[in-house]
């Protein structure tokens, strides 16, 4: 439950972006083009879902699926739960934290899923977790290989137990799939932790971490708490997972369609193509 | 150990003012046996209000109650011959995480389950119940052999949640704990899975995707701990009460919602007072629904299984 450490401050007349990291102003047009990385430091700003679905699928290719399933507040939670829902899908123009849909990428056929920081820290309620079983699903259903662009906070604490059990459920969902020679290719974005980390996004036949991403089961602050000491610095970024075994690899986002297209020419079984 | 709950230290006191006055009376020539008997009369209305009315705060105390009883407490009175089998074959044996072959009457099965220490120092050995990657992965290689040799899995579940430290996360605690949830999900064996205490987060979802799943009476079963919680919306851990309650983290909140399949009673006054009862009802509660679960054909059990967990969440469709 941690939150982005990468918020892109607007100037004034919203033509300019300042790198957070950095201090370079960037000219918004260049910014978008460049899939929002800084020119000078390199850092990976969030891309929405709707930045990130174009920044991969052929152009006007994209479907959206479960665009009407909503979160509702099982536990009457209070805190203003059902508002703050509210709010995100105006300001976000999403139903819930992940888009789901069929498109092509470089002429694969595929069902992609991308979540989207800026709903509730894309944290993982039972909309969520629908989408994302659903999504599994119709990858298994109708021979199609599987993306998922994770970044999330977690579980939805606000709706206690039923997001834990999405956990388990969509990883129950990837089970089915496993048995199949249909492809999962899991990418994790800046921060996936939590819940989210220890369920789907960890479960791809291959794994791709962008550069920095903050990755991890507990948050940074959370160990510090725990242990009583500060943690060295690069400590659970994608480049440390690289080093230690937990993904395959560190892609920039420039090359992330490109690497995509290459591993679902590797992976995609022969009856896929013919579908296309 | 006492002070443990709000009731503790009031029925103490009550205690020993009983106890006062039968001394009182032995010694002196006086009758004090109406007074005695007022008392003591007073004590059990006192215990059974309370023990009957837990708010969900008082469930977590009674769930991390340092006399509770925790896995091998269950494991030894409920199973025989229960054998210990140890390490991940990959880097160390965690033993927050026990696991081995056992009895169960006449049925052989493999029990695993998370350990709690009873002092400090049996505590730091069983890092507190918080197991690291290595638990898990234990637990999926010895579930794996269970699969093996066709013997049912009984989990017990008792964490504050998965380790959160240097060494875990660089071993990649995530991973193993998505791992097992992917495994479980599939394993061609019965599961049942057994809250005992606390189940805390992906720590404890990380042993338990299973055909049932049963909880004591005054256990919790958390997607985040009350403290966590209350920091995060309030940053202010000390209303970690009115969290609890929020959190809807009961047994009896729990089979509201369908979560769990059952409840299994404790002794009036908490699993720790009593544990030959509280193992005997663990007992009587597992053998029916492993009876029940040997019914099923394997294929469809594992299809159940799924069906189980996919139709668990609550959203809405349609605009």
């Amino acid at each position: 439950m941690e939150k982005a450490d990468t918020k892109q401050k607007k100037l004034p007349d919203d033509l300019w972006i300042k790198c957070e990291q950095c201090g370079e102003v960037i000219y918004q047009k260049d910014f978008m083009k460049e899939l929002k990385i800084c020119p000078k430091c390199d850092l990976h700003f969030p891309l929405n879902a709707g930045e990130r679905i174009g920044s991969l699928l052929d152009k006007g290719t994209f479907q959206e699926m479960d665009r009407n399933i909503y979160s509702l507040d099982p536990l009457d939670f209070g805190e203003g739960y059902k508002i703050k829902l509210i709010k995100d899908r105006k300001q976000t123009g999403l139903g819930e934290a992940i888009v789901t849909g069929k498109g092509f990428l470089e002429g694969h056929k595929i069902v992609l899923g991308v979540m989207d920081f800026r709903f509730r820290g894309a944290s993982m309620g039972s909309a969520v977790g629908e989408k994302v079983a659903r999504a599994v699903e119709v990858a298994l259903k109708e021979v199609l290989p599987l993306i998922i662009v994770s970044s999330s906070g977690g579980a939805r604490m606000q709706e206690g137990m039923f997001s834990l059990m999405q956990m388990a459920k969509t990883s129950a969902a990837l089970g089915k799939l496993n048995k199949s020679n249909i492809p999962y290719i899991s990418v994790l974005a800046n921060p996936t932790t939590a819940g989210v980390a220890a369920s789907f996004a960890s479960l791809g036949d291959v794994i791709i971490a962008e550069p920095k991403a903050l990755i991890g089961f507990a948050g940074p602050r959370v160990i510090e708490q725990t242990i009583r000491q500060k943690l060295p610095p690069g400590f659970q970024r994608a480049e440390f997972y690289l080093e230690h075994g937990m993904v395959d690899m560190v892609v920039h986002r420039k090359e992330l369609r490109n690497t995509l297209k290459k591993l679902l020419d590797f992976l995609s079984p022969n009856q896929i193509k013919e579908n296309k | 150990m006492k002070g443990e709950l709000p009731i503790e230290k009031p029925l103490q006191e009550l205690e020993s003012k009983i106890n006062e006055l039968k001394k009182l009376s032995s010694h002196a020539d006086i009758d004090l046996s109406v007074e005695i008997n007022a008392l003591e009369e007073k004590a059990k209305n006192f215990k059974r209000d309370f023990f009957q009315n837990l708010n969900s705060w008082d469930k977590v105390k009674m769930a991390r109650h340092p006399q509770r009883p925790f896995t091998l407490d269950i494991v030894e009175r409920i199973f025989q011959n229960f054998t210990e089998l140890h390490g991940d074959r990959s880097f160390r044996d965690d033993p927050a995480l026990i696991g081995g072959l056992a009895y169960f009457d006449d049925k052989k099965i493999l029990i695993i389950g998370q350990q709690k220490g009873r002092d400090t120092k049996k505590n730091l050995a069983r890092n507190f119940g918080m197991l690291y990657p290595e638990g898990f992965k234990k637990g999926a290689r010895l579930m794996r052999m269970a699969e093996k040799f066709s013997l049912p899995i009984i989990s017990f579940i008792d964490t504050p949640g998965a380790y959160p430290g240097i060494g875990a996360e660089e071993r990649g605690q995530f991973v193993a704990i998505a791992e097992n949830l992917m495994l479980m999900s599939q394993l061609r064996v019965p599961i049942i899975i057994v809250v005992i205490g606390e189940g805390g987060s992906g720590g404890a979802l990380g042993i338990s995707v299973g055909d049932r799943i049963l909880m004591l009476e005054h256990s919790i079963y958390s997607v985040i701990s009350p403290e966590g919680c209350a920091s995060i919306l309030w940053r202010d851990a000390s209303k970690a009460d009115q969290a609890a309650k929020a959190l809807k983290l009961t047994a009896q909140d729990l089979i509201k919602f369908k979560i769990i399949d059952e409840i299994i009673k404790e002794p009036l006054e908490g699993a720790h007072t009593d544990y030959n009862l509280t193992a005997r009802n663990i007992k009587e509660s597992i053998k029916r629904h492993l009876s029940e679960l040997e019914k099923i054909c394997i294929e469809e059990l594992v299809e159940l299984r799924y069906e189980k967990y996919r139709k668990i969440g609550i959203f809405r469709e349609g605009d």
